[in-house]
């Protein structure tokens, strides 16, 4: 059977008609509320495009996105739904939170691989008890971790209000020594000239791209990876070929641990320069809906999580510019493009395998 | 001669006042905190405030609501570029964001609610919570037939702790026997929005007896007055004045006034008065305080009435010295 797509159309045309349906919907909303949704349109585009200051918000969301994104992408390749995104990556800004703080460090690129270990460390042990309680014991792995993003912010609270508080009222560590602070991207540009306004978009977005190259590796280049793919696709032709389930599972969610703990780079070390309560905010959860978007694909996911960094700086930008659009209308805008692209994605599927096979059969 | 004088003196008063104006036109803009300015509690004093400030001098104002943490420095600055003056923030978490921008624009005057940062140009608002909490703690006392009362917090942070603490003193200072429930709702933000749940502490307390329940969880308070008036018991609000929720079922509500504070600070630059510094906020400047209106006079006895007016003089003479849970960490009583 070949496939009724060629690829161009499966990764490209699909997301995109979703998207433009998802954007209607949301425009209708607008003129609902009594507002003008080509200017919605358009001050959501200038605002997250517009300038280098709209740019550099957009690409640091972006790059918290790619982490989670991927984090959920690896886990999927192995037939394993990660929900504990979130929750690992709360893990991974103890990690970075600890490497930091632990030592006066000098210089930030010598800081930085520590970091990442600590993140990646962390964030693959918050992941390590799910993957085996699924190896091991069959408890599932959505329950699981859907428990564990519970515990970690019972844990996180704990630390922040009892062991790494500052003082004062909030809970919040304290910062971070200037060695750990991670150049801003408008600092590593001012170096070769290039001017660009203060945004938080730091070193950390060079790392995101390099973490989505890995991946691309390590998922389809490398006997790891092939594994874990063989194995999402049928557990007992995996078993058969010789892969090792427990094994399977049990790496394929540490990997996937490690990279949304990585997350915690951008934000805690790239630009809150100390650990703040509640600092995820539902970046774990985006990254599902990254993941889905972008096919498991990490070069989907890197542009579904631009996407997703579109939407957020944008609806800011949007939510400044037009007070009638609360924060709430924002939060359906995004979930509508979540809808479409992730739920109703058959919806244009369908129609569109159709139309290529009659001009394949009329080419035929 | 005297009329002459006084018209002229009030055409000078006119005329430095339209002066003042003109320099320091108040252009304000709020910022709420990630609960959002509907939460009918800490975020919806500061609006209060602000749309008393709108509706009695007919200048607008601009307000953001936060989605992530990511905004706060964002926030401030897109609103301090625009030439906004004051810019006025809600919420502890804002410190750092406001001691970073608050020295971009040195001409700009901030408020930053909750919280100290010292800048010259930052006027901080903090508000004592462990006296108006006594109070209320007083009164759930004597309103209690049970001898137990409760008290539902959002999240366990030391600004919770510090309503619970003072509470807690309130209660026992009255009735050294009685027994107070504590619960704290969650661990995410989700805690100041979770009614569902602050409904189920509050009725696990009042089936262990309690038949007060006092609340510092924002939203999640609406399920905790919910669950007292299902039950027949009495809630306490906070923040905002919260009796009209359920009339004859809520004791009394807590208040911290957020409103005064944003609606001080913008009359202040309106007025060219705007001072920075530390402004703290307790009984005896009635920032925090305790709420009697028609909901609630029939609930209220004349004694309960006094011992509240009592102890809030000797708390504002210093005679009783309310332990405040944020200075060490540590709660005397429990």
């Amino acid at each position: 059977m070949t496939a009724p797509l060629p690829r161009w159309a499966d990764l490209v045309l699909i997301p995109a008609l979703n998207l433009l349906l998802a954007f209607l919907v949301a425009g209708l909303v607008v003129v609902f509320i009594g507002e003008d949704p080509v200017e919605a349109v358009r001050l959501l585009l200038v605002g997250s495009l517009g300038s280098s200051y709209g740019i550099g918000f957009t690409l640091y969301y972006a790059t918290t996105f790619v982490f989670t994104g991927l984090s959920v992408a690896i886990a999927y390749h192995a037939g394993l739904f990660n929900i504990g995104s979130e929750g690992q990556a709360a893990l991974g800004g103890i990690g970075v939170t600890l490497v930091c703080l632990a030592v006066p460090w000098p210089y930030w690129w010598l800081a930085l691989p520590f970091a990442i270990l600590g993140a990646g460390a962390f964030g693959a042990a918050w992941a390590f008890l799910p993957g085996y309680l699924q190896a091991k014991r069959g408890s599932h792995v959505v329950i699981t971790t859907i428990m564990f993003n519970f515990i970690a912010s019972a844990l996180v609270v704990y630390l922040l209000v009892n062991v790494l508080k500052a003082p004062g009222m909030a809970p919040e560590t304290r910062n971070f020594p200037e060695g750990t602070f991670l150049p801003f991207m408008h600092e590593i540009l001012a170096v070769f000239g290039i001017r660009m306004s203060r945004t938080p978009m730091n070193f950390t977005a060079l790392l995101a791209l390099a973490a989505a190259f890995l991946t691309w590796v390590l998922i389809w280049r490398t006997r790891l990876g092939y594994e874990m793919r063989a194995f999402g696709h049928s557990e007992p032709a995996a078993v058969y070929a010789g892969i090792d389930p427990v094994r399977i599972t049990i790496v394929a969610m540490l990997i996937s641990g490690a990279m949304a703990g990585m997350m915690a780079l951008n934000v805690v070390m790239g630009f809150q320069h100390r650990l703040v309560l509640d600092y995820v905010g539902g970046a774990g959860f985006v990254g599902i809906a990254v993941s889905l978007m972008g096919r498991s694909h990490p070069f989907g996911v890197v542009l579904a999580a631009i996407l997703f960094g579109i939407l957020y700086q944008g609806g800011a930008e949007l939510a400044f510019d037009m007070p009638s659009i609360s924060r709430d209308m924002i939060v359906v805008i995004q979930a509508l493009v979540i809808l479409f692209t992730g739920a109703l994605e058959n919806l244009v599927r369908a129609p569109v395998e159709r139309a290529f096979l009659r001009r394949r059969r009329k080419a035929a | 001669m005297t009329f002459g004088k006084s018209l002229a003196v009030a055409a000078l008063t006119m005329m430095t006042a339209a002066g003042a104006q003109a320099q320091e036109a108040a252009n304000p803009a709020v910022i709420f905190d990630l609960g959002g300015k509907f939460d009918r509690s800490f975020n919806q004093a500061s609006y209060d405030g602000a749309e008393r400030f709108t509706k009695e001098t007919g200048i607008a104002y601009e307000s953001f609501e936060l989605q992530n943490d990511a905004q706060r420095e964002q926030a401030l600055r897109r609103f301090a570029e625009r030439g906004h003056n004051p810019v006025i923030t809600n919420g502890f978490s804002y410190g750092s964001a406001m001691e970073t921008v608050s020295q971009e624009f040195p001409d700009t005057d901030f408020v930053v609610i909750d919280t100290v940062v010292e800048q010259p140009n930052v006027r901080s608002v903090v508000f004592n919570e462990h006296e108006g909490s006594y109070l209320v703690g007083v009164l759930a006392a004597m309103a209690s037939k049970t001898g137990k009362v409760g008290f539902v917090g959002g999240m366990d942070i030391p600004l919770i702790q510090k309503f619970a603490c003072g509470y807690v003193q309130g209660v026992k200072a009255t009735n050294p026997d009685a027994e107070v429930f504590q619960a704290m709702t969650g661990t995410t933000g989700a805690a100041w929005n979770d009614p569902v749940r602050g409904g189920e502490l509050a009725k696990s307390q009042i089936d262990r007896g309690a038949d007060v329940v006092y609340h510092a969880a924002g939203g999640t308070g609406i399920g905790v007055l919910q669950a007292a008036a299902d039950a027949g018991v009495y809630g306490i609000g906070v923040d905002s004045n919260q009796n009209y929720l359920h009339p004859g079922h809520v004791l009394t509500s807590m208040l911290k006034r957020v409103d005064v504070a944003t609606y001080q600070a913008m009359m202040d630059v309106h007025n060219g008065a705007f001072t920075a510094g530390v402004q703290v906020l307790g009984l005896k400047e009635d920032g925090v305080g305790w709420a009697l209106d028609e909901n609630n006079k029939d609930l209220i006895t004349p004694e309960m009435q006094k011992a509240a007016d009592e102890a809030r003089a000797k708390i504002i003479s210093g005679e009783i010295l309310v332990h405040d849970y944020s200075t060490d960490g540590a709660c005397p009583v429990s």
